[in-house]
């Protein structure tokens, strides 16, 4: 009987593949999983806790204190609610304007063959080439130290970003849909809003994603644009390593605390954000 | 309701000059076809009719209006694309009331348009599902319906069949005409399958390399062609063509077929405007070439015989594949004859059908 013989060769051959697929996504999630535990974990021991041979993998008695300390000691807190303000703003302007420019590029041609690739070329410069007249220009505009500042210089910085995504985007969106919606009456500028931008939806969600995600990380500008009133989070961190040794807890504490709003709006867009990636992706 | 008038129109693509001097006349109501090969510019001729095209040079006026700089929506004109083009994102009935919505009419008469709409192409029930729920055929009546809840003055439609299964073509063909002759606007209608423009026109506008080739009624293109290109283009299976020599005699004028073929006498008074000797290009359309009757040949039949190469039963008649001089001719023979490929068989052509064409021109004669 060779046909079942076969099935089996397949059958163990599927196996094997299955189990070699599993062994190879478990590592991936070991090696990403077990350093957001360690912190995690980190952050309600004990201080005596933190380095002891062997490990301790779950304290004997939790605690809350670094979380306080992080907070309201460290100012954590301030520098939270500054990032949410700094990080939405600039998430929600440079998604906007980032989709009104890469439509016009991808629909008009805007600026000839060069000028879309002019916009990306921006991401090139590294960021301390910029600093220092940016710094300057700043201080004199009386920007510095402000929210208005930052979110102005984090929404040009991303705004690369959020123009190629869309750009990718739109290219692949099939221009007979907003020139129906032209002949049947609608102006450009309505045939952009109500037809091009709801089909786009998921490329603007991934692109906002990806723009929130680099505004909230992003420490180089914030510590040189910054210092009593302004400053973000990833700020606060300076303040836990100092000379006399590291606030592991606290560090950990005011970290697990900064995951909390990337991994809420991962959760409200991930419908979108699978699709809204892999378009990008493959036409980009 | 309005005419449609283009003069001379130019519309370039970088290098490619897409339509070259098209000058169309299309009267209120008429149902025009534009038909050609790929590439021909007819689908850019449309679009510059829409407004979704710029044009280089010319004019384009609808209802007595020149609309070159008009944009679309201004235009009053509405268009069914060969991909449907349906918004995705909105139900049905959102679809069909988007222009009326864009135009902010009140409610209730946006609802009652798109009902009677509706109605019109039986998608009533359809009214709240969304396009990736429906087939291909309710897709295109959805997008049908788009067009005409607008009562606009000029429909286009933009090869909106080719993307249907044969069996819905010819449904969605039919239901395009009584469409037009219930509601009698302009439609211009693009494709480019023959059948579809010889069943649809009222006129057909022939294209080839962004020019005119010829237009005019369907039956009258289909029997006078002005050149070879339109004979071959309308009408299946083709029409046949033989090349001959033209011999003038004192009962008229003959062809000659191939160097040494059969000769066939032209009908009386049939005197091409060819020198003699001249080589020519003899059409045949398949319908004029059959079996021979019992009596002997009528008036302006020219009758030879020939072998049966091949038989290509259809069902409704058979064609048959003879050699004539060299040259293949293809007949048409009853549903049921029972010729056998091999067979020797007296043939009557139907000259008075013939079309003469000049092979270097390509003109008829």
């Amino acid at each position: 009987m060779p046909g079942p013989v076969r099935y089996r060769v397949s059958g163990m051959r599927n196996l094997r593949a299955n189990v070699a697929r599993f062994l190879v996504i478990g590592l991936f999630v070991v090696f990403v999983l077990v350093p957001l535990y360690w912190v995690v974990i980190t952050s309600i021991k004990p201080s005596s806790d933190y380095l002891t041979v062997p490990p301790v993998w779950f304290p004997a008695a939790p605690t809350m204190v670094h979380y306080t300390a992080a907070l309201f000691s460290y100012r954590g807190l301030q520098g939270l609610i500054n990032s949410l303000i700094v990080a939405s703003a600039a998430t929600v302007l440079s998604s906007v304007m980032g989709t009104m420019m890469a439509y016009s590029l991808a629909r008009f041609n805007t600026g000839g063959q060069h000028l879309a690739f002019w916009v990306l070329s921006q991401r090139f410069l590294p960021p301390v080439a910029i600093i220092l007249p940016i710094f300057l220009l700043f201080r004199s505009w009386h920007l510095y130290d402000t929210h208005f500042g930052l979110i102005v210089a984090y929404t040009f910085m991303t705004l690369p970003l959020s123009v190629w995504m869309m750009y990718a985007y739109f290219r692949q969106l099939p221009k007979s849909l907003e020139e129906a919606a032209l002949v049947d009456g609608l102006s450009r500028w309505q045939a952009f809003w109500m037809v091009a931008v709801p089909l786009a939806a998921p490329g603007v969600a991934a692109a906002a994603v990806f723009v929130f995600i680099a505004v909230w990380t992003e420490f180089f500008f914030a510590l040189i644009l910054t210092s009593r009133y302004a400053f973000t989070l990833p700020t606060v961190f300076r303040a836990f390593l100092g000379f006399q040794g590291a606030q592991y807890g606290e560090a950990c504490a005011l970290a697990t605390t900064s995951l909390v709003p990337s991994i809420i709006l991962g959760m409200l867009v991930q419908r979108h954000l699978v699709r809204g990636l892999t378009l990008g992706a493959l036409r980009g | 309701m309005a005419n449609v008038k283009i003069s001379a129109l130019h519309k370039r693509f970088g290098g490619v000059h897409a339509v070259r001097g098209i000058d169309l006349d299309i009267p209120d109501g008429e149902f025009t076809v534009l038909v050609g090969p790929s590439g021909c510019g007819k689908s850019t001729l449309l679009r510059t009719i829409a407004g979704l095209e710029d044009i280089d040079e010319g004019d384009i006026e609808i209802g007595g209006q020149v609309v070159n700089q008009m944009r679309p929506r201004d235009r009053d004109v509405a268009m069914v694309f060969q991909d449907y083009a349906l918004y995705p994102h909105m139900t049905v009935a959102g679809n069909i009331s988007l222009s009326l919505r864009a135009r902010r009419m009140a409610k209730p008469e946006i609802e009652e348009r798109v009902k009677r709409a509706a109605e019109m192409l039986g998608i009533g029930p359809l009214l709240g599902r969304y396009p990736r729920q429906l087939f291909g055929g309710q897709r295109q009546r959805v997008a049908i319906g788009r067009a005409i809840v607008r009562n606009p003055r000029v429909f286009l439609f933009d090869e909106p069949l080719s993307n249907l299964d044969a069996q819905l073509r010819d449904e969605m063909r039919s239901e395009i005409k009584r469409l037009h002759q219930e509601i009698a606007t302009t439609m211009i209608y693009v494709t480019h399958d023959q059948i579809e423009a010889m069943t649809l026109a009222d006129r057909i506008v022939l294209l080839r390399d962004g020019v005119i080739e010829q237009q005019g009624a369907p039956l009258d293109l289909f029997e006078q062609p002005a050149s070879l290109f339109v004979a071959g283009f309308l009408g299946s299976p083709k029409m046949n063509f033989l090349t001959g020599r033209l011999e003038r005699g004192p009962e008229g004028s003959a062809i000659r077929l191939g160097d040494s073929g059969p000769v066939l006498t032209l009908p009386r008074g049939r005197s091409p405007a060819a020198a003699e000797d001249a080589r020519v290009i003899l059409g045949l359309r398949p319908e004029h070439v059959g079996r021979a009757q019992a009596s002997g040949p009528a008036e302006g039949m020219a009758r030879i015989e020939a072998e049966i190469e091949l038989i290509q039963p259809t069902g409704s008649r058979s064609y048959a594949t003879f050699r004539l001089g060299g040259q293949p001719l293809v007949a048409e023979l009853q549903a049921h004859d029972v010729s056998r490929p091999g067979e020797r068989v007296a043939v009557d052509i139907n000259l008075r059908r013939a079309a003469l064409f000049n092979p270097e021109t390509g003109r008829a004669l």
